[in-house]
């Protein structure tokens, strides 16, 4: 939950009054608000937690961060189904998420 | 070193470790703060690769692991009522209440929904404006930004079917209260990075200065907690103890001030329970009183409920850095991710479940056969 991913702003409006983004991580696009960051533009990278831009970023440290967080699996621990995940965990059905030595290995 | 091929720039690696070998001649005991901080350490290995000397010790910094017990009963009596939708990030999914967790309230009947962002769950409380839309807002200065958006935006839009769960904490009070206790033996702290993006580090010079302490901002990959490590060494070993930012990418002096000015209008500061450490004053938020109507306790007056710990679960000294999560004698048996004791075993930034991930095989060969794979 606590984790911060860089993001890439490809798209930005206004909803509601509330500035939004549509920030791309490395594949996975989400919306994002940009109310803490209001300056941010297209093309630039941020820190993005829980849907809030918290930072701005500089691009190359910003690639490298997701590069880094791909190869860990840490994508998709973020922006995989939590569902899945949990029942996993709970031992329901076997999934992605049961977290042992071959799982680790193979990634 | 088998797990240094693994980092980003072995060989930038290589040389940070050289460093804090040739500075460090005294034993010294870091604390990082923050469980994502543990999480990576644990993960690669670094406390393996550090000297003897330099001990880490994992601290409290995982936000799932210290909401008090009595706060996720009152999140699943809310998630259990017919009436509501109750919406939470997915790490609170599995951690323990007294007799259940989301997870089964939610194969019992209850309409519980994992969102991405506390946004969501405002958007599903204006597709039902027939239900009752709760968000369980918990978490550390990091988090508390969204959550306060997102109350701000329900007022503003007249939104009164959206509430908000809160059970916010903040770092600073949590390390005064460390360095308070008798039994601290903390010499000096890794601050956690993202908290300091959005605070900055205007809280942190009176606390070096009080405790004498070196606090060396920090941020969440293998080569940034090296660095953090390093410039804490150095400190310790010349006598220092100053507030240094080892993570200037994402960290500014003043952190960010949008949200510190949203966190004082739609937050004030509060005495909050720990869960498995107790009350630390001052060490939280709650809505302010102009948004005290969208405080879900409130709404669903579940103000009294109150709660015990398992016996057996040791997760408040492990949460201190009193004692490391494979010196509890239910780790790995009667405890697993499976079947968690506490929710240090749950989430990922858990020091528990860290050491269950990548360390029950080294550090309890005796137990393995009492510990199946999960």
């Amino acid at each position: 939950m606590c984790l911060a991913v860089p993001g890439k702003v490809v798209d930005i409006e206004e909803r509601d009054g509330t500035r939004m983004a549509t920030v791309d991580f490395g594949g996975v696009v989400k919306e994002v608000c940009l109310e803490y960051v209001p300056d941010l533009a297209v093309g630039e990278y941020a820190i993005v937690h829980v849907g809030f831009a918290l930072q701005r970023l500089d691009e190359e440290s910003a690639r490298q961060t997701l590069a880094l967080f791909e190869e860990l699996g840490l994508l998709q621990e973020e922006f995989g189904d939590p569902w899945e995940a949990a029942a996993a965990e709970a031992g329901t059905v076997p999934g992605p998420a049961v977290k042992d030595e071959a799982q680790e290995a193979q990634r | 070193m088998k797990y240094i091929d693994e980092f980003q720039d072995p060989e930038l690696a290589r040389r940070l470790l050289d460093d804090i070998h040739a500075t460090a001649t005294r034993p010294w005991a870091l604390m990082e703060v923050c469980g994502g901080q543990t999480h990576t350490i644990i993960r690669h290995g670094i406390d393996q690769l550090l000297p003897d000397t330099v001990e880490l010790i994992h601290g409290p910094g995982c936000p799932v692991c210290v909401t008090p017990l009595e706060v996720i009963d009152k999140a699943l009596e809310i998630a259990a009522r017919p009436d509501v939708i109750f919406c939470s990030f997915g790490d609170m999914l599995r951690v323990p209440g007294t007799d259940r967790d989301l997870f089964r309230v939610r194969s019992e009947g209850g309409d519980v929904r994992v969102v991405y962002s506390p946004l969501d769950a405002l958007k599903i409380a204006r597709q039902n404006p027939d239900r009752e839309v709760v968000f369980f807002g918990i978490g550390f200065e990091t988090t508390a930004p969204p959550n306060a958006m997102t109350v701000y935006q329900a007022r503003k839009h007249r939104i009164p079917n959206f509430s908000l769960l809160v059970s916010h904490v903040r770092v600073p009070p949590a390390i005064e209260a460390i360095m308070t206790s008798p039994s601290c033996r903390v010499q000096a702290f890794l601050a956690a990075g993202h908290v300091c993006s959005v605070m900055g580090m205007d809280e942190y010079p009176a606390l070096a200065e009080r405790f004498r302490v070196p606090i060396v901002v920090t941020g969440f990959e293998p080569l940034d907690l090296l660095e953090g490590i390093r410039r804490t060494v150095r400190q310790l070993e010349r006598g220092e103890h100053t507030v240094d930012n080892a993570y200037p990418r994402a960290v500014r002096a003043g952190g960010n001030p949008a949200a510190r000015a949203m966190l004082d209008d739609v937050f004030e500061v509060t005495d909050r329970a720990w869960r498995g450490i107790g009350t630390i004053p001052d060490s939280g938020w709650r809505l302010s009183a102009r948004y005290r109507d969208f405080d879900a306790e409130h709404r669903f007056s579940v103000e009294n409920i109150a709660t015990r710990e398992p016996a057996a679960c040791r997760s408040g000294e492990v949460l201190q850095g009193q004692i490391k999560p494979h010196q509890c004698e239910a780790f790995g048996t009667t405890c697993t991710p499976r079947t968690p004791l506490g929710a240090t075993m749950v989430s990922s930034e858990g020091a528990c479940a860290a050491y269950y991930l990548y360390r029950r095989l080294g550090v309890t060969p005796t137990k393995l056969e009492a510990s199946p794979v999960a």
